[in-house]
């Protein structure tokens, strides 16, 4: 995929949720997903890593995009905000996997950038898990506001927090959520 | 779990983002660990106790000014580094025209001397005091600049960790300018200049620890 031919498409995605526009935000994680994916398998395919892997980074990179996007500087292109994330976490994932390019080889590259390039592959992150990790009060608040769906008032009214409290519960706990499978909170088999 | 489950959960019920927090709260810990370390200064060495006059009002001046450069090259930086893929490749330059100043202008003033009057003017009478001063004023700043990079997304770590150092470096220096008797450029050239890489150095090696997200 051509990635500069998508930059205008992707940057006006981004802006319209930044200023909370939902479906706008869900329509641009769709697409990075599958650009981030292709990245992944890629970067991979030199550590002769496979698709499961691939998956971790996608959603790890997704994480990322999501609780960091107030970092995007809108008079900046967006497509390298995104693939410096990307990379980052891609360095980052190599530096806690011990992996280091001399301990594998590079023939087999091709087989595995070659395999589907669809969505059904799940990764190894377990939600469940990973939301045992968070604080009550982070708990309940992505649980309502981010899994039912219900609004943030609701979610204030039902568990008793103020409505500041639940943003704030939210928010935090996003970033904790992607703390823990930087820490291999996420129950990686290496 | 599945890819199309997290988008799901992470754009149900999106928030607005403001923008322009970043470089506000880099500003603040600006700020306030500039006043912490200045407060430290008071609270240990304390004031220069005979600070008056011209020649000494200068020396400050320069020292200031010296120390204040690089405060401003490395918060502009700083402000690039916290967002994803800016790495201030055109700023990165003007870090060292500060430090070429001062060595030049140091290098000239011992020039201007016989050479038995360097030791003095290299050494001071306080280069010790300087030598623990500075990175100890430096803590405060040092601190509150990585929890606000810690809001952003620095990407080299490195990088940002060292400028951090140098910034907090530099802001300990401007706290101990107002304390330091040793009123000659080679001196701030070298004393100065020393600590405050040093803090750099010790930032480039923290920043990886402290920073990653």
């Amino acid at each position: 995929m051509d990635v500069r031919s998508t930059e205008p498409e992707l940057r006006t995605l981004m802006m319209a949720g930044l200023n909370g526009d939902a479906a706008a935000h869900k329509d641009l994680l769709e697409r990075l997903s599958s650009q981030l994916r292709s990245y992944f398998k890629g970067q991979l395919g030199r550590f002769n890593r496979g698709p499961v892997e691939a998956e971790d980074l996608v959603q790890e990179a997704l994480i990322a995009i999501h609780t960091r996007r107030h970092t995007y500087d809108p008079s900046q292109l967006f497509t390298p905000w995104v693939y410096a994330i990307a990379h980052y976490k891609f360095v980052d994932y190599l530096r806690r996997t011990k992996s280091s390019i001399n301990d594998l080889p590079i023939e087999d590259a091709g087989g595995i950038t070659a395999q589907d390039d669809r969505a059904h592959v799940e990764s190894t992150l377990d939600l469940e898990r990973l939301m045992a990790g968070l604080s009550p009060n982070m708990r309940q608040a992505i649980q309502y506001v981010k899994l039912d769906g219900l609004s943030v008032s609701e979610a204030a009214a039902r568990s008793g927090m103020s409505e500041s409290n639940v943003k704030v519960s939210v928010h935090r706990g996003l970033k904790a959520l992607a703390l823990q499978i930087t820490k291999g909170g996420g129950d990686h088999e290496d | 779990m599945k890819t199309d489950q997290l988008i799901d959960m992470l754009s149900t019920n999106v928030e607005p983002v403001k923008s322009g927090q970043l470089g506000k709260t880099l500003v603040w810990a600006l700020v306030i660990g500039g006043a912490a370390s200045f407060c430290v200064m008071l609270a240990t060495v304390g004031l220069r106790p005979e600070a008056n006059g011209v020649s000494h009002l200068g020396f400050l001046a320069l020292k200031v000014l010296f120390m204040l450069s690089l405060v401003g090259v490395g918060t502009a930086l700083l402000s690039k580094l916290i967002h994803p893929g800016q790495e201030g490749r055109k700023l990165f330059a003007f870090i060292f025209l500060p430090f070429l100043a001062a060595g030049f202008a140091g290098i000239i003033a011992l020039a201007l001397e016989p050479s038995a009057a360097w030791h003095p003017m290299i050494l001071g009478t306080e280069w010790v005091t300087c030598l623990y001063c500075i990175p100890l004023f430096a803590i405060a700043p040092f601190a509150l600049l990585i929890w606000a990079l810690r809001k952003g997304a620095p990407t080299n770590l490195q990088r940002t960790g060292a400028i951090a150092g140098l910034v907090a470096g530099a802001l300990g220096a401007t706290a101990y300018a107002f304390h330091c008797s040793d009123d000659s450029l080679p001196f701030i050239a070298i004393w100065y200049g020393a600590m405050v890489l040093l803090c750099t150095w010790i930032g480039a090696r923290l920043g990886p620890r402290l920073l990653r997200w």
